[in-house]
Order: structure tokens, then sequence, then C-alpha cells
């Protein structure tokens, strides 16, 4: 029992870590750099949830002060995930513009393509 | 740029909803969920909106570039100068007592001034950027 | 109740990640980001952080899929089915998961209202909109009050984001080194 407590416990952990992972084997795996991007955004992700995890309050609500409930979950996260999801998609699309003018200059969005092409220059 | 009947009359149907939506989810944003990066980001996707089913042009003529582009440093402007009336009454910058004469309504107006040069600079970036991207496809 | 929900939510993000990995059309690629977002979205609220989750709804699964769809239409559609070994990625990535894990044990579990995060400046947050000195949304108030310094960078920065996207795409188009036949001038 205690250790599916202690599983269930971290569980939040657990799968945060498992996406961050996820996104940086893209990024390092894959040569396409529109996937890369989408790693990225996958590890980003996983680091807004490993922020407002640890928010929650078993059995709290939103902090929106109501004085029908006393527990809220903590805000603090939550502001700080909230710019960072819109600073996140300004960043993304800049990203994305650079990829956008790579493959203008070199006909392709694969790393190594882009390498091999450099290489003969 | 022809898009399916249905698809032009149920956008046309839908924007002034997230419009309103995206008015209640700014100035109601003290007493529920939502703010000024919310706001604006609905207000960029209905431009966005507008644009993939009636063209980048007719979006253009909504929206127009030179007026996107001014409005995204206006919002940071807005934004900086929230602050300056609090130093001019000797008090920290950003310090929104000099708002009103209680806590509450000097926040709230501070607030308003603030999430409404938020709503301003998303909005007009995302929209710019939008628009820097399809321009590109054409160039 | 909700620790389950949120188990279960987590575990389809899982998947969904795991269905990115090996998806090689870019454009399912961004579908199934734009899953996952909405996913990531629903998590948010049971977690209590809806204005979060509104936002990466909006912006995750709405305004970087449009993004992403774009960028796609200006380059190529399809991944390149590229001879790369996975032995030392995976090896990495687990290396560095397993490093990880560990850090977490650690860690206060899953919605236990004594851990340390709890205890410093956000119950004066609360104790200030309970006395109605800022609004009932604390998330608003800490945003655009307490940290509206943060904010105020924040906005810079997503401007200079936008300044910046600006100024890589309104250049004219050249020829490619390599003549690729894409970069004609107009």
């Amino acid at each position: 029992m205690s250790v599916f407590a202690e599983l269930i416990g971290h569980y939040n952990y657990f799968i945060t870590i498992f996406l961050m992972m996820a996104g940086l084997y893209i990024v390092i795996a894959r040569g396409n750099m529109i996937k890369k991007l989408v790693g990225l955004s996958l590890f980003q992700t996983s680091v807004y949830l490993l922020y407002v995890t640890p928010g929650k309050i078993a059995g709290g609500t939103v902090p929106i002060i109501d004085p029908a409930y006393s527990i809220y979950s903590n805000p603090l996260p939550h502001v700080l995930i909230l710019t960072a999801i819109v600073v996140g998609i300004a960043t993304l699309a800049l990203g994305l513009a650079l990829v956008v003018r790579i493959h203008e200059a070199y006909g392709t969005i694969e790393e190594d393509e882009i390498f091999a092409r450099d290489g003969e220059i | 740029m022809k898009s399916d009947v249905l698809l032009r009359i149920g956008v046309k149907l839908i924007l002034p909803y997230m419009l309103v939506f995206a008015a209640y989810v700014q100035l109601h944003g003290d007493y529920g969920p939502g703010g000024g990066f919310q706001a604006g980001v609905i207000v960029a996707g209905m431009v966005i909106v507008y644009a993939l089913v009636f063209g980048a042009k007719a979006a253009r003529q909504i929206a127009p570039v030179a007026l996107v582009e001014r409005l995204a440093p206006a919002g940071v402007l807005i934004f900086a100068a929230t602050g300056v009336p609090s130093l001019f009454a000797g008090k920290r910058y950003l310090d929104y007592s000099v708002f009103g004469h209680d806590a509450l309504h000097a926040h709230e107006w501070g607030v308003f001034l603030v999430e409404a040069g938020v709503i301003t600079t998303v909005a007009a970036t995302l929209i710019a950027i939008f628009y820097a991207l399809t321009d590109r496809e054409h160039s | 109740m909700e620790i389950y929900i949120n188990a279960v939510l987590l575990t389809l993000l899982a998947v969904t990640s795991c269905a990115i990995i090996r998806q090689r059309s870019l454009f399912g690629v961004v579908m199934l980001a734009g899953t996952y977002s909405f996913l990531m979205a629903s998590v948010f609220v049971v977690l209590d952080a809806v204005d979060v989750a509104m936002t990466e709804a909006a912006v995750g699964a709405g305004v970087s899929t449009v993004i992403f769809l774009i960028a796609l239409h200006l380059t190529k559609s399809r991944e390149y089915p590229k001879p790369r070994s996975a032995v030392v990625p995976l090896f990495i990535t687990l290396i560095t998961g397993f490093a990880l894990i560990w850090g977490t044990s650690t860690l206060p579990p899953f919605g236990v209202a004594d851990a340390p995060i709890h205890e410093h400046t956000t119950p004066h947050y609360l104790d200030a909109a309970r006395e109605k000195q800022i609004a009932a949304n604390v998330v608003t108030a800490v945003l655009a009050d307490y940290r509206s310094f943060d904010t105020l960078g924040e906005t810079l920065v997503v401007f200079t984001a936008g300044i910046g996207i600006m100024m890589l795409l309104r250049v004219r188009r050249r020829r490619g080194p390599a003549g690729g036949n894409e970069g004609e001038p107009s």
C-alpha cells in the first residue's frame, strides 16, 4: 500500500520527467527542425507542469477568493507560468521564422543535409 | 480565396461572440479566470480565424498592418506609463495607490491600465507574427 | 477523486508524447501537439490553475498550431527518414531521466497542504484578497500588482520577439547558396 501511495503521490513528477525526456529525445535524436521545435515545446510544457504540480492542495479550489471556500491552491506558480506560456509562443514563432529562413537559404530543414551542404562550400 | 459556405457563415456567426468573450475575459479578469494575456490571444485568434477563412487580404482590411505594428509598442508604453504617476507622487514605480482613495479601488484601476497594455501588446504582436509569416508565402 | 482524474490525464499525455516521437508526418506531429496542449490544459484545470489552462488552450492548441501549419506550408511537410542512430540519444535521456526521478524522491507528495511552497508569501496574498485589499482573483492580482515589474518584462519580451520575427521575415528573398528552387526571387 505504501508503495502505491508513494507512486501516486509522485506520479505527477514521474510523468513530468517522462515528458521532459521525450522532448529532450526529440531534440537530440531528430534532424528535422520543425520536429525539433515540437520537441522543445514538449519540454517547455512539461516545465509548466513541474511548476503547477506542487501548487495544488488536495481538496483545495481555484485561487479566486469566495467566502464559501477556505482552502485555495497556490496562485504563485500560476502567475509565473501564465506569462511563460505567452512568452513561449513568441519565442516559438521566432524559432519557426528562423526555420523558414533556413529553408529559403538551403532548400531543406533537415539538419544533416544542411551540415553536408555547409561542408561542400 | 474560396471557402466552404458553411465555414464562412459559421465564422461570421462565431466572431461577434469571440469578441464579447475577449472583452469579458479582459474586464472580468479581477473576479474570474482571465486577464490581458488570455484576452490578447483570443483577439489574435479572431483575426487569424478570419484570415484563414476569408483570406489574408480581407483580414488586413479589419486589422491593417500599420495599425497592428503601432499597437504592439503602444501596449508596452501604456504599461510602462502606468507606473509614472506614482513617481510624481513620490512613491515607487508601478505603485497603484495614487489611482484611488481606498486600496481595492486604486488596485483595480492600476490592474485595468496594466491589463489594457498587456492585451494591446499580446494581440498586436501575435497578429503581426501571423502577418509576417503569411506575407512570406506571397513575396 | 481528482488525483485519479489527474493520473488518467497524465497517462494520456505520456501516450501522446510517445505518438509524437513515432509520427513521421510533420502534419500529424503538429496535430498531435495540439491534442497534447488540450490534454495539458485539462490537467491544469484539475490542478486548479484555470488561468493557466485557459492560456494553454488558446495559445498551445490554437495559435501555435496555426503558426506551425503556416511554417509547414512554407517548408516541407514530410520528415526525412534519416539513418541516424537512436542509441546515444536514448542513453542520454535515460540517464538524465533516472537522475531526475531519483531527485524527486525527496519532494513532498502530491497535494500536501503543508509543503514548503505554501508557507511563504502565498498566505500573504490570500489574506490580502480576503481583506479585500486586492481583487478576488489572486492570480490576476499578483500578476498585475505584486509582480507587475515581472509582467512588464514579459510584455517587453513578447514585443521583442515580435520585432525579431519581423526583422527575419521582412528581408527580401535571395537565391540560396546552393540554388534551392524554393528560394527564387519574386
